[in-house]
């Protein structure tokens, strides 16, 4: 690659996420966004160091207490209380475990499928291709919310469940995409040659194949983990998330809802926390697209 | 183009297939379709009974060719719990559903294309800046916590618009803001991606260097060309909104088809839920249909790339 200068001593594939971080590093909304998500996942894993609650504990005497900055509220807890008497702050930490754990795992589960789907699809064509591009466009035509919510109320909530109902029902993009990468890719030189010394298809695939596609993937993954935790915010909402009693965001906002006309904070902050959750990683996903794009146009030949 | 309609319609019916027997299949995946029906404690007898006027005593194949073959006809099954035809409830309520989705389309297509094209033909300026931020904020929102927030303005604080129930044009801005407005910042960022492509091709540079008036150039040349991708896109989640205001309905009390499967689910109503999933997804395939009959219209040389 031209202008590569800098990252001269890597070898190629290195050298183009070396090439991909950098432009992310230039990019304001990138640095803001992946700061910001940094900062996330961190308070997500560390918190129960800084902040020790309990977010079952339920104080009957302490119901409905404002966020501490309003009259009534204090430091004791800091964003206020439920209609239980629980620590509302302590509640959306928990939560952030159980989105972004099922936002990741979802998009992990669809991608593999999607991933294998799409390779082999595109590499091998023929009816194979048809079988599965057909499928893809009944699963395309399958709305979605009815149906991850009526499989989930058949087979049971559990977070198992709802990580594979949405994981399955989310391969489709990602099978397109890989697919028609595929379908330029089999038909460059060096993938010619390695088929005329004898490589096996498989090796082919996974070897010269597969690490070449990897970008759009990339960017179309780091989108669906913004829309996954959207629809696991809805489906939690609805009653068919993570069971009881493990706090969700989406749950909270069903909670809190009934007290909407006393209790602002129960139905606005968890809420936040999707939002700011879900820019981070939109920040971070346009920042990907944008410096992995020009790439995108002149792969290698 | 006769034979590339020929193929979408090819399409519409094996979609359609493909989508009965998931539908068929679904109330089977749990293992005893009926013990999900009835309450845990009903007796053997019950059982039995339910499970043979159900038919699922039958082999598979059998009760799939059974369902197919009624569902042709328009007959998808009685509601369990209404102890009507199944495809009568959704019709009532599919037109609430529609006049949602409809809404919430029809807001965010006249918003955010001349939003877009604005944003692309000022590129850089303080308007394009904000207008871009404001669609990022608006795509990292939830739907249904936007409503809640509505609610919390517009009806706790203020009063001025009804918190649920559908009637009056009142009732309808806040459930259709709410779901547009991801749709707009959607298409506002497509539709100045779009521009931007489509402003530096040549045949923009040639109109310009005739000396068009810039509007015209805009509007005529360059609009038109940008639409096609929009028209794709807008019929796409125009399908996945009709199956997609299940949460909005719960929130604004919405009396559409959405609500109707929620409250089918809780009540393990399993053949309404199948029947709803099957006519939704029928109706996504046909706005499908309809998309690339207008993209049709609008690039005709895509049949002949397509059909070859």
């Amino acid at each position: 690659m031209k202008g590569a200068g800098r990252f001269r001593h890597l070898s190629a594939s290195w050298r183009l996420w070396a090439e991909t971080f950098q432009a992310l590093s230039r990019s304001p909304g990138a640095v803001i966004g992946g700061l910001l998500f940094v900062a996330i996942i961190a308070v997500s894993l560390g918190f129960p160091l800084l902040y020790p609650r309990d977010p079952l504990a339920q104080e009957l005497l302490s119901r409905l207490i404002p966020p501490f900055w309003q009259e009534g509220g204090s430091l004791a807890y800091p964003l206020g209380t439920d209609n239980l008497g629980r620590d509302v702050l302590v509640r959306i930490l928990y939560g952030s475990r159980v989105s972004l754990l099922v936002g990741f795992s979802a998009v992990l589960v669809a991608s593999v499928a999607g991933i294998a789907l799409g390779l082999i699809s595109g590499y091998y064509g023929g009816r194979v291709d048809h079988f599965i591009m057909r499928l893809a466009d009944v699963f395309m035509a399958y709305p979605f919310m009815l149906l991850t919510i009526s499989v989930i109320a058949v087979l049971g909530n559990s977070i198992f469940n709802l990580i594979l109902v949405l994981g399955l029902s989310d391969w489709v993009t990602y099978a397109r995409t890989i697919r028609g990468s595929v379908l330029s890719i089999k038909k460059k030189e060096f993938v010619m040659a390695a088929r005329s010394v004898g490589t096996p298809h498989r090796v082919i695939l996974l070897r010269h194949v597969f690490p070449n596609v990897l970008s759009p993937i990339l960017v179309l993954g780091t989108v669906r983990v913004a829309n996954i935790i959207i629809w696991e915010s809805g489906l939690s909402f609805l009653g068919m998330g993570v069971p009881p009693p493990m706090p969700t965001w989406g749950r909270m906002l069903a909670e809190g809802r009934v007290y909407i006309a006393d209790a602002w904070w129960l139905v606005t902050l968890p809420g936040l926390a999707i939002m700011l959750t879900i820019l981070s990683i939109n920040l971070l996903g346009d920042g990907l697209r944008d410096a992995l794009d020009p790439r995108l146009r002149n792969i290698p030949g | 183009m006769g034979r590339y309609i020929l193929k979408r319609l090819w399409h519409t019916v094996y979609v359609a297939v493909g989508i009965s027997i998931i539908s068929f299949f679904f109330i089977h995946l749990s293992g005893d379709p009926v013990m999900l029906m009835l309450p845990p404690d009903a007796s053997h007898a019950e059982v039995e009974a339910l499970r043979e006027q159900l038919g699922f005593n039958d082999p598979l194949p059998v009760q799939y060719w059974r369902f197919a073959s009624h569902a042709v006809r328009g007959d998808l099954g009685t509601s369990l719990y209404h102890r009507v035809p199944a495809i009568d409830l959704i019709f009532e309520r599919l037109p609430a559903s529609l006049e949602l989705a409809g809404a919430a389309m029809l807001i965010a297509l006249v918003v955010s294309i001349p939003l877009g094209i604005v944003s692309a033909v000022k590129r850089g300026s303080f308007w394009d800046v904000s207008s871009m931020l404001g669609a990022l904020f608006g795509l990292s929102m939830p739907h249904f916590w936007l409503g809640i927030m509505m609610i919390l303005l517009f009806s706790v604080h203020l009063g001025w618009l009804p918190t649920s129930g559908r009637g009056t044009l009142a009732h309808l801005i806040m459930p259709s803001l709410a779901l547009g407005l991801s749709l707009m910042a959607m298409f506002a960022r497509l539709t100045r991606s779009v521009m931007l492509e489509v402003l530096s091709q040549d045949y923009v540079r040639t109109a310009r260097a005739k000396g068009l008036r810039e509007q015209w150039v805009i509007g005529k040349h360059a609009l038109k060309n940008a639409l096609i991708p929009l028209v794709t896109v807008a019929g796409m989640q125009f399908g996945f909104l009709i199956g997609g205001t299940v949460i909005i309905e719960t929130v604004f009390a919405w009396p559409g088809v959405g609500r109707l499967v929620v409250q089918a689910i809780f009540s393990r109503d399993y053949p309404l839920v199948q029947a709803a999933v099957l006519v939704l997804a029928v109706l996504f395939v046909l706005i499908n249909l309809i998309t690339d009959l207008v993209y049709l219209y609008l690039d005709p040389q895509i049949s002949y790339l397509e059909a070859k």
